[in-house]
């Protein structure tokens, strides 16, 4: 079975979250980067479970640039077989989806996973995206996966509950929690990473729709009320009549 | 120019399909509803009210098979001439808005917070940590809102529900099961939810949260290690790498505030923080806060909100 995992970038969950220019740009200063705890924690152990456990392959593919190499390591170090970059920036999820799906077309995966959305951006786009692009079957942000010869059962979540799905391969996924469990690289797993295959393959020709143009910060939380822990009545009456939220 | 929002009306007219349909009204042009499933046509009508202008109802298609979802909605969008697409961004959205938008080659923008200026779309970003301006470069666009963002507004009079054939084609994804809770409020939608954390100490704590939830007619969430040790379910993890929530009012209680649990609450108009340690990081993004035992105040909270409840 051909696995690919879709890995973005996305800023450490503890970085500081500013903008230069004018607000139209995040501000990398002091930023490290990590690989997408979405992508990384679920779609790319999920892959290397399904690849122990029936054979074949398990690459990963992201559209970025030189500087990104360092993060695409870090997945190889967890198992990846291969990375595939497609050297270009990751201008918005049409874009970048468009160029993994023309790469996954032509190199026949059995599965294409993703993790459910990026910490930044928060779109869950990119994923459906290229299922479109390949014109293939999508289940989104699917808790569990299994596969048994060309079929796929999972389970997906549904408002307030999960459905259990099955399909025929190929298919595009998006995981979410419940997956798999973080799998931290060993010492062997960061050595073997350095001589891994990175593929740096060109870009294709593909527009972008959509771009950002400001960023803003939320106004500062004007100062916690202290309420009695005796006294929940008043909690109740703030609760009601200044803040009516109850 | 024309607008189409697509509901999901499986379970009633869920507050996020109102919000949607009157998020569309506000973007100026002439609202199409197109819906799917086995809604009574008077129900549907009542859309009308939020700004529809008509509802276009496709009854051959019952699952959530997003394939067949894009299928009718661009079927309908077609048949309308439709330049702008809304979701709700709910479960549905995230799987057939991305699809869309290739179809379509309309720039999508997802989590919309606000109505757009011009061609620039308000999101939250960084986890709720910032929020961005997404413009749509082309003529064509789909825009998902957050629920919650926006409250419906209604004023209009029901309108005519129409059945159609969307082409949906078949499903290519077999649904073998569905496992529903019965009777809980779906925690992205709710408007007031109580939350606790390792603070609680074990499964067995969480019938008090599940009383006060009860009484204030809340959903119920919980911090990531929780979820994870298994003393709640996953649906209720909230947080940078769990659900992203915006209620009215969210109550913690036993949650230190860590920056990743913040990223997913932070965008709930009135934080209750209910922690024994005065220094918790999470009373800096509190409203209202009580330095005391969790296991003493929720239950004091709960008797409190009782009385109010019992005296309006
Ligand atoms: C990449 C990454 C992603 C993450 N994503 C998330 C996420 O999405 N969501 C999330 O929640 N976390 C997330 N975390 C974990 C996060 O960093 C914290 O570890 C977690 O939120 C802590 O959970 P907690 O507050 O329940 O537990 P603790 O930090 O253990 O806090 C328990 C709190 O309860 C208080 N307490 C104890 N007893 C009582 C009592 N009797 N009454 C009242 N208060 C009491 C304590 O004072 C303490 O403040 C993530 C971490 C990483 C590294």
């Amino acid at each position: 079975m051909k696995i690919l995992v879709c890995i973005s970038k996305s800023p450490d969950t503890t970085s500081k979250i500013a903008f230069t220019d004018g607000n139209a740009k995040f501000d990398e200063n002091g930023v490290q980067y990590i690989v997408n705890p979405y992508d990384e924690w679920y779609a790319l152990v999920r892959g290397l479970e399904l690849k122990e456990a029936n054979g074949g392959s398990v690459s990963i593919i992201t559209v970025g640039r030189a500087a990104d190499d360092a993060v695409i390591r870090k997945a190889l170090a967890i198992g990846a077989d291969e990375a595939i970059r497609i050297d270009a920036d990751p201008t918005d999820a049409y874009f970048v989806a468009m160029q993994i799906s023309e790469y996954a077309k032509s190199n026949g995966f059995d599965l294409v996973l993703t993790g459910k959305e990026t910490i930044n951006y928060n779109g869950s786009q990119v994923a459906g995206m290229i299922a479109e692009g390949m014109d293939l079957p999508f289940i989104s942000l699917a808790s569990k996966l299994d596969i048994n010869g060309t079929t796929a059962t999972l389970e997906t979540e549904i408002v307030g509950g999960v459905q259990v799905v099955e399909a025929e391969l190929p298919i595009v996924v998006s995981c979410a929690k419940g997956m798999a469990e973080q799998r931290i690289p060993n010492m062997r797993g960061i050595m073997a990473a350095r001589t891994k295959p990175l593929n740096v393959i060109p870009a294709a020709e593909v527009d972008t729709l959509t771009s950002f143009e400001s960023y803003s910060l939320p106004d500062a939380k004007s100062e916690c009320k202290m309420i009695d822990p005796e006294n929940m009545d008043e909690l109740v009456e703030l609760l009601h009549n200044e803040a009516k939220v109850i | 120019m024309s607008t189409l929002v697509y509901i999901n009306s499986n379970n009633g007219l869920a507050k996020s399909a109102l919000e949607a349909v009157t998020y569309g009204k506000k973007l100026g042009d002439d609202v199409t509803v197109v819906t799917c499933g086995s809604a009574d046509a008077s129900k549907l009508s009542q859309l009308g009210e939020y700004g529809a202008s008509k509802v276009m109802v496709d009854r051959s298609v019952t699952a959530n098979d997003a394939q067949q979802i894009s299928n009718l909605v661009k079927t309908a969008a077609d048949s309308v001439g439709a330049t702008t697409i809304v979701f709700s961004h709910d479960l549905i959205a995230k799987a057939v808005a991305p699809r869309l938008s290739v179809r379509l080659k309309a720039g999508l923008v997802s989590g919309a917070i606000a109505v757009p200026e011009g061609n620039t779309v308000k999101v939250n970003v960084f986890s709720g940590k910032a929020f961005g301006n997404v413009k749509i470069s082309g003529d064509k666009k789909i825009i998902s809102l957050l629920p919650n963002s926006i409250q419906p507004e209604a004023g209009g009079s029901d309108c005519g529900v129409e059945e159609f054939n969307g082409n949906a084609g078949q499903p290519k994804i077999k649904v073998l099961e569905t496992k529903k809770p019965e009777g809980e409020i779906p925690l992205p939608e709710a408007e007031l939810v109580v939350s606790a954390g390792r603070g609680l100490k074990g499964p067995e704590n969480w019938g008090m949260i599940e009383d006060l939830a009860a009484s204030l007619g809340a959903a119920t969430a919980c911090s990531r290690p929780v979820a994870d040790i298994g003393w709640r379910p996953h649906h209720e993890h909230v947080g940078q790498t769990g659900v992203a929530i915006r209620p009215n009012l969210y109550i913690a209680a036993g949650i230190s505030g860590a920056i990743q649990h913040l990223a997913g609450v932070n965008g709930s108009k009135v934080i209750v923080v209910i922690n024994t340690d005065a220094e918790a990081p999470f009373f800096k993004a509190a409203d209202y806060g009580v330095i005391g035992d969790a296991f003493e105040v929720i239950p004091r909270l709960n008797e409190a909100v009782k009385k109010l409840k019992a005296s309006n």
